[in-house]
């Protein structure tokens, strides 16, 4: 068997990291469909999964591929597929499935630009609120977003880790622009790379309720083929799994589904900080748009334009709560990305009106070049 | 809620969930008949039942996967053949069983039924066929008969349905089998036979509903099993070509494919696998 | 039982015997049992069980030869048969 991580230093693009970052994880199932730009990962891991015990299967639609990695995760194996815009729509029924039985996995996004077929090579950022609200109905969810494909490596294990944690499906939005940047990365040691499994149930398998939270709002999984006689659907269900079509069960599964999400803020939200301290501009943005704006803040402050950002790792759940402290004390915000205004939206909501909101965005097909960041900036403020 | 108190015990009901029962099949249901035949199957193949897997779809059928008393998994609409494929991909050790019915398994989900017949996924298929969407309310569906009336075709259904083992045979599926609900011990052994048996097993049941399909063709339940009784003639290994459901002549009813080719585990670990890995742990 | 032909082992051929156990409240009066049985054991009874429905009853308890075909052909897991091994059931006819 060859290793699952490949500690050292490569060169290679971040759809590739991307299925580096997924093994090192401990992902063990990849069942996708071609799709450009997100083609590369599952090419990578058809190669990959069978030489560390893995199983790769390319499925006949996106719809099949969804289905197929939440039945491997209720196998017991880490399972994950990658997609762009038109199979990410062909996928969201699924992902409601996966959302409402409380299923382990993740599901990449390497964004191009739409709607519909759109610019199929080149990159965008137009499935924020998709991946908010994708599916249909109320729930919650997880999405990441990398700005390097050194990132996209150690994001693709946060997004394993946050699944199992909290047995959800994750999504991991990159996009074309990272993830066909070739660019080195480092691949640590085995033992440095911290990975997490979902919780097992414990005591007596005919008393086990299968979506009975524990203390961190989140119930154990029992795996098929382990005695538990576990009855999973995507109906309304109660704590044994079994479907009831009453108004309190609604609530109560309600409550338990976003529950485990709202209850953690604390530990699945990320950010990061840069030259916000002192700043007046607060620029909000994510993936690569944040990766230009980097420089957009630097080359400000050498203007002397007190700028500064604040980065989104996990862009859902969004950090509402940073933003309602900064609108305290900036005199504005303006959001950077490759949209006509969906993050931006966010901002705008919990800024609340007591700071103005600028957007500097566009429909996609190419980052945003800092120049025209200040450029906004200048115009605005 | 007052709990309805059972004098004796089911045979079967070691394998249900008795605070389940009675389930939500109308009167005269079919699928009552056909899950019952799947469970005394499972029973008497001797396959171990903890690992023994149902997945379902949606739709009447597709409740099924509630009350067996094993793990169980009620997936969407037409997607439990992909779901099923991904389990047992995952582990090989699984005996995975698909019950579910016509609407979910070659409509929305046929074309998951056909690559996985191709591929020859190590899956039993039960398909319960009713020749309409019962869930719904009586949908005309892919195996409505021509010119049957449902609430989407009222004037007459003016598409010809599939021939369901036809096109099973013709994707690739080893075994092949078309019984209804009245012809019950063979039915059993057929669901025996294709649990045991390695690959795509398909097996199609005939079954009445008598309040969406039936009702509006003027059906009663027991004139549905009267036509099984009287139209239909067994002829085991007849060519798939000639299985046309026609209950004004006859209907041909029996096992019509059982042949012998490698899974799609199989393949998978002899083309992808690398060799050192095959003759280290895993060659066993 | 009359035979066409009496069989040369018929003195030692036992017949089997069953008796009916109905869990009446599953029933949902399809008239399965009843119309199927081939040796006409069930008819349906004039009581109704919990949900309104008549479950069958047994009318001919001696005739049942334990086939189990109305425990297979029941879609409600609602009637099985077991095997009578009382002294009198050893008896051919």
């Amino acid at each position: 068997m060859k290793p699952a991580v490949l500690t050292g230093e490569h060169f290679m693009t971040g759809d590739d990291a991307c299925a580096e970052g997924a093994l090192a994880a401990g992902c063990r199932f990849f069942a996708g469909y071609p799709i450009t730009p997100a083609t590369e990962v599952a090419e990578h891991m058809s190669a990959r999964l069978p030489e560390v015990g893995g199983t790769f299967i390319q499925m006949e639609d996106e719809i099949a591929a969804m289905a197929a990695v939440i039945g491997a995760s209720c196998a017991g194996v880490k399972s994950m597929t990658a997609t762009s815009g038109p199979g990410f729509s062909l996928m969201m029924e699924n992902i409601g499935l996966a959302i409402c039985t409380e299923t382990p996995c993740v599901i990449a996004n390497v964004q191009r630009a739409g709607p519909s077929t759109g610019l199929p090579t080149q990159g965008a950022q137009g499935d924020m609120m998709q991946a908010r609200w994708g599916s249909h109905g109320h729930y919650e969810i997880i999405a990441l977003a990398p700005s390097s494909p050194q990132e996209i490596f150690y994001q693709t294990i946060t997004a394993f880790n946050l699944s199992e944690t909290y047995r959800l499906p994750v999504l991991l939005m990159t996009d074309e622009i990272v993830g066909h940047l070739s660019e080195r990365i480092i691949i640590p040691e085995e033992k440095e790379i911290k990975t997490v499994s979902r919780p097992k149930p414990k005591g007596r398998k005919d008393r086990f309720k299968p979506f009975k939270p524990e203390k961190n709002y989140v119930a154990p999984m029992a795996i098929a083929g382990d005695g538990y006689n576990i009855h999973v659907t995507g109906l309304t269900h109660d704590e044994k799994g079994y479907p009831v079509m009453t108004v309190e069960a609604q609530d109560e599964m309600m409550a338990r589904l976003m529950g485990k999400v709202q209850q953690n803020l604390h530990d699945i939200i990320r950010t990061e900080d840069y030259r916000l301290d002192d700043a007046e501009i607060a620029i909000v943005s994510y993936g690569v748009s944040a990766r230009t704006s980097f420089a957009a803040v630097d080359e400000a402050r050498e203007q002397g334009i007190k700028a500064g950002l604040l980065r989104l790792i996990t862009v859902w759940p969004f950090p509402g709560d940073q933003i309602r402290r900064l609108a305290e004390r900036v005199k504005g915000f303006v959001t950077v990305e490759i949209n006509l205004g969906q993050i931006h939206l966010e901002v705008e909501r919990h800024a609340a009106g007591k700071v103005p909101t600028f957007l500097v965005g566009h429909p996609g097909g190419t980052i945003i070049p800092p120049e025209r960041v200040i450029e906004i900036i200048k115009e605005a403020f | 809620m007052k709990k309805i108190k059972q004098q004796i015990n089911h045979p079967l009901d070691g394998l249900l969930r008795t605070d389940r029962i009675p389930h939500i099949w109308c009167p005269g249901c079919g699928i009552g008949t056909a899950f019952s035949s799947c469970l005394i199957a499972m029973r008497e193949s001797g396959i171990d039942l903890q690992k023994t897997v149902m997945v379902s779809g949606i739709g009447c059928s597709g409740r099924g996967a509630g009350y067996v008393n094993l793990d169980s998994y009620h997936t969407t609409h037409g997607r439990a053949i992909p779901f099923a494929t991904g389990m047992k991909l995952a582990n090989p050790d699984l005996n995975m069983v698909v019950f579910s019915g016509d609407g979910d398994l070659f409509a929305i989900g046929g074309n998951h039924f056909i690559h996985a017949a191709r591929r020859n996924v190590d899956l039993t298929i039960v398909c319960v066929n009713n020749f309409n969407y019962g869930m719904t309310g009586g949908q005309v569906a892919a195996t409505t008969p021509y010119l049957s009336k449902t609430t989407t075709t009222p004037m007459g259904n003016p598409e010809t349905p599939f021939n369901l083992p036809l096109l099973a045979y013709a994707s690739g599926a080893v075994y092949v089998a078309r019984w209804t609900i009245l012809h019950t011990r063979e039915l059993t052994e057929s669901i025996k036979e294709a649990l045991l048996k390695r690959g795509f097993s398909f097996i199609e049941v005939l079954a009445p509903c008598p309040v969406n399909y039936g009702r509006r063709n003027k059906e009663k339940p027991l004139e549905t099993l009267k036509l099984y009784q009287e139209k239909t003639i067994i002829k085991n290994g007849a060519n798939p070509t000639e299985l046309d459901i026609d209950f004004e002549n006859r209907v041909i009813l029996g096992k019509f494919v059982d042949i012998n080719r490698e899974t799609c585990t199989e393949m998978y670990d002899k083309t992808c696998r690398p060799q050192d890995i095959l003759t280290g742990e895993e060659a066993a | 039982m009359t035979f066409w032909r009496v069989p040369l082992d018929a003195e030692e051929i036992q017949i089997s015997r069953g008796i009916v156990h109905i869990l009446e409240d599953r029933c949902k009066g399809c008239g399965y049992c009843i119309e199927f049985c081939p040796r006409d054991v069930l008819e349906f009874a004039t009581k109704f069980n919990q949900k309104g429905y008549h479950p069958p009853t047994v009318k001919k308890p001696d005739e049942c030869v334990n086939c189990h075909y109305c425990e297979i052909l029941c879609p409600e897991f609602a009637i099985y048969s077991v095997e009578d091994t009382s002294e009198d059931s050893m008896e051919e006819h």
